[in-house]
């Protein structure tokens, strides 16, 4: 397998619970209704096309890209406007979305629905990146920042590595790996697009060794492809993160504050390539994606294909059920994952996982006084020191904060994880960074 | 009722209790030797420093602060125990109850408790008794393993004791020898002393188990050690007559207890690898400089008490290396 590579600075080893790892891919049948928010993107919500009663298709666009940073939505189903609303989400806020009552399922004609690998193209960069923006795709690993921006390299800078993200560092979730294994070829013909659009000649797809099944399937399809490799990496959180990524494969380190493309490099999730593939080749824009249905007490963990903006609950139901002691519900993983409110919240282009937390693992230990052990610093992958920025955030001394470089925190939840004395330390760091960043832009703003 | 709250979700198993014991778990070996060598008295002073440490701690917590009674974490436990380690072992009882009311009482809650503190309690309850009881913390009892049966207890100086008295009355190390332990004696601790700093291997047992159960990095220990070791070896080497030899440094007084348990103690050394490194050397010059020219024949608990409070400041001036800092981004 060669020799594991990993990023430098800390880290932490939770359980990795993959209890869906073996289980394949199970397409769930359309729901009745589905929610469809019109902000599923990093940065500005779309803007809204339809209205109450209009009748819509299958992948046609219902929400337009409404700025630089925004993504098109599409109706993952066909049927009816039953009205336009502000509906809570993941977020837990009310965003506006569109719901749709299903009837039949009627797809959009340019759209290939076929199961047929397609592996030649021959598009312009521009060409491929006007597809994958009209298609609305987003970073699917969770992030959700819209594709064709990160494509659109900019002037003065030069992309030389595109590494292709199936390192699912998040405990229990397993829908890249299950992507990896019964999509490689999509995958790769995925990345082989990718490159195309970023003008780069080597490509890396990097795989934490606990998925040795997909470190194997994925380097023998790679053999096919001339440019792409496999890079298998000894399993640590946050690996998936962008920058630990590009440290871990590359050895390259982002400079604070800037972006991927600083050192040559664009990531994309492995689930973000195969929406590309689809998108490029098959016209078909993002409206279903692949999420884990997980958690110690669900009676059949799953791996489910679905339609954009079908409700929570019909994925736990399909995975047989609410289990009875449920505490809490996640949206992604157990690491950086958005508790839920209600299982009426529907799974949105980001939606990794569903994680389904047992009544005593949902509540937080009780905080006790910092001992100084310095366990959050050891374990900062951006070399921050969270006992001290959360002590700013908490004595609102956001300067301070800002000057020990709050806003590098990724939010990755390490220091959280480990501190002895339970301290929730990222409530506090986030706090800060929304301070800080409130500071920042007032300041530009002047 | 769904819970809602931010992530991490799931939480690591260690906590503050846990790293406490295993402190305590840490320093059994220790405990088994002084036992072994000082018998009875030694379970009596341990009993006394324990029972009143935890005790002081309840009262203050119930009557002066009413707050949350916190006793049961483990911390004044190991207070406790650190503090019978650094007494002699026929210590009169009313001392060493005032030791833990200063320990826990000085050291620890006037800061505010556990976290708070700035020093050591333990090494202030030390050196405040040093101070007030300077001929009752310097009888040193003779070790004398509990198998030959029970004894008259004879006191006597410390090794670092001879050494000082010695050279200073005009004598060399040659003339000394014979009066001083063996490499292996001192290695087991069948020498005078606190009770809990005589024996090197039991303390380095000790100390392995806390780097394997990641309660302490070797930062400290290994430059406390390596600084002791390369200073005082320098000197010898400069004239073995009137110095004594690292590793005499090294296995006598309370270094091995000090670099091991009392450096290392979270809430008053440094948070980052680099200032952990500049403490543990600050404390193993200020140990030879005590050691050698300074009043007292031992000077750890001075060098860490004074490096402890260095810490706020080495903490400002040592940070981590940070990720994507311009040091270190050069790689293009």
């Amino acid at each position: 397998m060669g020799i594991l590579k990993t990023f430098a600075l800390g880290g932490v080893h939770p359980a990795e619970q993959k209890l869906s790892a073996n289980i394949p891919i199970e397409e769930l049948p359309v729901p009745k209704q589905v929610t469809v928010p019109f902000g599923q993107n990093l940065g500005a919500p779309s803007k809204p096309l339809v209205k109450r009663g209009d009748t819509v298709k299958t992948g046609q666009l219902i929400g337009e890209a409404s700025s630089f940073i925004s993504a098109n939505v599409h109706s993952p189903v066909s049927g009816t406007v039953l009205k336009i609303d502000n509906v809570v989400d993941s977020s837990g806020f009310r965003r506006p979305a569109a719901i749709i009552n299903v009837e039949g399922d009627e797809w959009m004609e340019e759209i290939d629905r076929s199961e047929e690998l397609i592996t030649g193209f021959d598009l312009t960069a521009q060409e491929i990146i006007d597809k994958v923006k009209k298609a609305g795709i987003v970073g699917m690993g969770g992030a959700t920042f819209p594709t064709h921006v990160k494509l659109m390299v900019p002037p003065g800078k030069k992309a030389e590595y595109l590494l292709i993200n199936g390192v699912e560092c998040e405990p229990y979730l397993t829908s890249d790996h299950r992507l990896m294994l019964e999509k490689g070829d999509e995958i790769l013909v995925g990345t082989k697009i990718l490159m195309k659009a970023l003008g780069v000649s080597k490509a890396i797809i990097g795989i934490e060794n606990n998925k040795p099944d997909a470190i194997n399937h994925l380097t023998e399809l790679s053999k096919k492809h001339d440019g792409i490799s496999v890079q298998p990496l000894k399993v640590k959180y946050p690996q998936g993160g962008e920058k630990q990524l590009i440290k871990a494969v590359t050895g390259r380190e982002v400079p604070s504050g800037k972006l991927p493309i600083e050192v040559g490099c664009v990531v994309q999730n492995v689930g973000t390539v195969f929406a590309v593939y689809e998108a490029v080749l098959k016209n078909k824009p993002l409206i279903e994606r692949i999420v884990t249905v997980t958690g110690k007490a669900v009676k059949k963990p799953s791996n489910f294909k679905v339609r954009v903006g079908t409700p929570v609950k019909e994925l736990i139901d399909a995975a047989e059920g609410l289990p009875e002691n449920t505490g809490k519900i996640i949206s992604g993983g157990p690491m950086m994952g958005k508790a839920l409110l209600n299982t009426d919240i529907p799974v949105v282009k980001g939606s990794s996982g569903i994680l389904l937390m047992k009544k005593e693992e949902s509540s937080r230990k009780p905080e006790s006084p910092c001992i100084r052990c310095s366990k959050c610093t050891y374990v900062c992958p951006m070399g921050l020191e969270p006992y001290l920025l959360s002590r700013y955030a908490r004595t609102k001394r956001f300067e301070e904060a800002e000057k020990e470089k709050i806003m590098d925190c990724i939010e990755c939840g390490s220091c959280q994880y480990t501190c002895p004395a339970n301290i929730p330390l990222l409530d506090y760091l986030r706090l800060g960074k929304a301070k800080v960043g409130a500071l920042i832009r007032a300041r530009n703003a002047k | 009722m769904l819970t809602v709250s931010g992530s991490p979700h799931i939480h690591g198993d260690n906590s503050t209790k846990k790293i406490m014991y295993g402190v305590v778990y840490a320093l059994i070996p220790a405990m088994l030797v002084t036992v072994y060598f000082f018998g009875f008295n030694a379970i009596r002073v341990l009993t006394l420093s324990v029972v009143f440490s935890l005790l002081f701690e309840w009262i203050i917590q119930k009557y002066l602060i009413k707050g949350d009674i916190t006793i049961t974490d483990g911390s004044a436990l190991v207070t406790g125990i650190l503090l019978a380690f650094n007494v002699p072992s026929n210590l009169p009882a009313w001392i060493i109850i005032i030791g833990a009311l200063v320990a826990i009482g000085v050291g620890k809650m006037s800061f505010g408790g556990l976290g708070k503190n700035i020093f050591n309690p333990a090494l202030v309850a030390r050196v405040f008794l040093l101070i007030s009881f300077p001929v009752e913390m310097t009888s040193w009892p003779k070790p004398a393993p509990i198998i030959n049966g029970l004894t008259d207890v004879i006191t006597g100086p410390t090794p670092l004791g001879i050494v000082k008295e010695g050279l200073d009355a005009g004598k060399t190390m040659s003339d000394l020898m014979p009066q001083l332990p063996d490499y292996v004696q001192s290695l087991l601790g069948q020498m005078g002393g606190s009770m809990g700093e005589v024996s090197a291997i039991a303390l380095i047992l000790g100390g392995i188990f806390m780097l394997w159960k990641k309660i302490i990095s070797w930062e400290i220990p290994v430059s406390v050690l390596l600084t002791v070791f390369v200073f005082s070896g320098i000197l010898w080497l400069i004239d073995p007559q009137h110095y004594a030899d690292p590793l005499f440094h090294l296995l006598t007084g309370g270094l091995m207890l000090g670099a091991i348990f009392m450096a290392t103690d979270m809430v008053t050394s440094p948070m980052t690898k680099g200032g952990q490194l500049i403490f543990g050397f600050g404390i193993g010059l200020l140990t030879i400089l005590i050691r050698i020219w300074g009043a007292y024949p031992e000077g750890v608990s001075f060098a860490i008490l004074l490096m402890n409070s260095a810490v706020p400041l080495i903490n400002r001036g040592f940070k981590p290396k940070r990720f994507g800092a311009k040091a270190n981004v050069q790689n293009r």
